[in-house]
């Protein structure tokens, strides 16, 4: 774990070895994200690289390859590292990316670990200068007596080379780990946001950030609850939200106070008593949030639900959606093995109709709230044949009446587990990323948005 | 009595998974303090969360436990200051109403016990403790406690306690000193 070598990962073969069930840790993909032109896709895996993927221009000779993605570049973010302080080895990990709007030719991305938040460049060359005077070239000196005449050098086209260079480092302005970052609608700031404080930061400065929000109390002793995601508005470049363990939300507006420790809304659903178990704390903790699209809709995800808040209504979520309620009973199993604690996240479709979200066993599901329809699907190589239409899944109870196909709730595989999932911002692309395997998925029929 | 023996075995089922959701929350907790990338604030807050109420639960199944036996048995000897202590709490239920509603009788007490009676000694103690002396709160303390019979149980289930999540961190190496639980997330 940890050694890496330079093989050049493709789309489907990323570390996975064909003929064993070993999975190197290094290569789980911990973060995936797609640009704002859903032309590039980025992930990030346990090992500390990125990967970019780039879409293929739809081309007219082969009407079949059109609008596939292929390995763009690839580069080591983040290494591990040491904090000699509190004797503590800080995770090379990737925990988000986030990609800025394209400005110029060049493209950008925020990537984080547990502690520090890098920007990256990510440029093209495809023209180089040839015809030096000085230099051969191989770029050797030349003989100055072999001079003759003056000739002006000219840019001659060259093999495409994608160039990935750390711009920025923003580092030590966190004490817990990072797990949130988010770039601001006014393109100039981002905010970071750790276990119990969330920092501001201007894109160009790297040895100051502000602190927007702190939660952690005087006595550690008496703390309740953490922050566990945290976003700006789509629009209003200052209003942000930050969801919590204890299962609320909390919108901040930057303009009221420079410390926004009081919220401006805060989100939350009375407690079913009658739901009370010895996890109701854990499985009512947050794991993402997102904002629609339009920026009027909040989409949540806790362990069993997802759920989609209306901005203007604080009392209670305006839809909620039962992911894999059949693992209410069986709770106390995912504690002991550790599956209570996994964090998945969900995403909106491009016209924020349909919400997207993880689950076991390879599958995700996908709610359209206009139909009130959903559907599970499974991500593996079986299901997933080149053109290959997926086919829905169901998971039945254990004994219960079971169809041909079905899966029952003891059969699944609580090892695979879809935790990170991205949308296309305006077509119906999908990105899963199953332990170390992307897949991407696109609905031809539907392509546009609807 | 019928009705005294199911409700038995309702508080026991529920104070053995108390128990073992307890024992489990150690050894994760434990194990987590070697984990690479440093101890995870959210995770240790969970888990110390559900430990807190998993012993809730078994200490007020517990109380009900005795204060049934108690209700059967005429006192023999004069009311402890312990006992007094136990019957200014909100008045139990007689046992035969335990039985379809215990789960949410326990909880119903356990919320309002930190209200209404002091601080127990096997209890989480809201005061701060001072950095020097401080005694893991699931080990057997040397103030009075309640009846004399019921002692045995307590240290017994606490020394339990201790070899079981001893036993789990034994992977890890030494176990480290036992820690009280609020102070499990403050090392971070």
């Amino acid at each position: 774990m940890g050694e890496d070598t330079d093989a050049t990962p493709t789309l489907n073969h990323r570390g996975f070895l064909p003929d064993h069930n070993y999975v190197t840790e290094a290569d789980i993909i911990s973060t995936v994200e797609f640009n704002h032109t859903g032309e590039l896709l980025a992930t990030g895996d346990k090992g500390g690289r990125v990967v970019i993927f780039q879409r293929e221009p739809e081309s007219k000779t082969e009407p079949f390859s059109q609008g596939e993605y292929n390995v763009y570049s690839t580069f080591q973010s983040h290494e591990p590292e040491f904090d000699y302080l509190k004797s503590l080895e800080i995770e090379e990990k990737i925990n988000k990316i986030r990609w800025l709007p394209q400005q110029n030719a060049a493209h950008f991305l925020l990537s984080t670990n547990d502690k520090t938040i890098k920007l990256w460049k990510v440029s093209e060359r495809d023209k180089r200068p040839e015809g030096y005077n000085l230099k051969d070239e191989e770029g050797r000196i030349k003989d100055l007596s072999t001079v003759t005449s003056l000739q002006v050098p000219v840019l001659m086209p060259m093999d495409l080379m994608v160039e990935v260079s750390p711009r920025r480092v923003f580092a030590n302005a966190h004490t817990y780990h990072v797990n949130s970052i988010s770039v601001n609608s006014d393109y100039q700031t981002y905010m970071s946001a750790d276990d119990l404080r969330i920092n501001l930061w201007h894109l160009d400065i790297t040895d100051r950030s502000f602190n927007i929000v702190d939660i952690k109390p005087a006595n550690m002793e008496d703390l309740t609850e953490v922050i566990t995601a945290a976003e700006f508005h789509p629009h209003h470049c200052n209003l942000f939200v930050y969801s919590s363990s204890k299962g609320t939300l909390r919108l901040c507006d930057m303009r009221e106070a420079a410390l926004c420790d009081k919220h401006s809304k805060l989100f939350e659903e009375p407690e079913d008593p009658s739901a009370r178990s010895f996890f109701s704390e854990i499985i009512s903790s947050v794991s993402d949030v997102k904002f629609s699209h339009s920026g009027r809709y909040l989409l949540t995800r806790d362990y069993l639900t997802a759920k989609v808040w209306d901005l203007n209504m604080e009392s209670k979520p305006l839809e909620t959606y039962q992911v894999h309620d059949y693992l209410r009973s069986k709770l106390c199993s995912l504690y002991e093995n550790d599956c209570i604690f996994d964090k998945f996240e969900c995403a909106w479709n491009g016209s924020d109709s349909v919400i997207m979200t993880g689950a076991y066993n390879n599958f995700f599901r996908m709610f359209d709230r206009n139909t009130k329809r959903d559907v599970t699907l499974e991500a593996s190589r079986e299901s997933s044949k080149p053109r290959a239409v997926l086919k829905p899944r169901r998971v039945c109870a254990a004994g219960g009446k079971r169809r041909k196909d079905d899966i029952s709730v003891d059969s699944l595989d609580f090892t695979k587990k879809i935790l990170h999932t991205a949308w296309h911002p305006n077509e119906n692309i999908i990105a899963i990323a199953a332990t170390n395997n992307l897949y991407i998925f696109q609905d031809k029929l539907n392509s546009e948005m609807h | 009595m019928g009705g005294a023996l199911s409700h038995d075995a309702d508080v026991m089922e529920v104070t053995a998974e108390a128990k073992r959701i307890m024992v489990v929350a150690l050894g994760k907790l434990y194990s987590s303090r070697t984990q690479r990338g440093g101890l995870r604030l959210h995770r240790s807050l969970l888990l110390t969360m559900v430990m807190k109420s998993a012993r809730d639960m078994y200490h007020a199944a517990q109380e009900t436990e005795w204060a049934a036996a108690e209700e059967q048995q005429p006192p023999t000897e004069e009311p402890t200051g312990a006992q007094i202590e136990l019957q200014e709490g909100k008045p139990l239920t007689s046992p035969g109403n335990e039985v379809e509603n215990s789960p949410t009788m326990l909880r119903r007490d356990a919320d309002n016990k930190e209200n209404m009676s002091p601080p127990r000694p096997t209890q989480h103690s809201r005061k701060r403790r001072g950095k020097a002396a401080v005694e893991p709160d699931f080990l057997p303390c040397k103030k009075a406690k309640l009846e004399q019979k019921n002692v045995p149980q307590q240290l017994i289930l606490s020394t339990v306690l201790l070899c079981e999540y001893m036993n789990c961190s034994s992977e890890v190496g030494a176990p480290p000193a036992p820690m009280p639980v609020q102070r499990a997330i403050a090392a971070c």
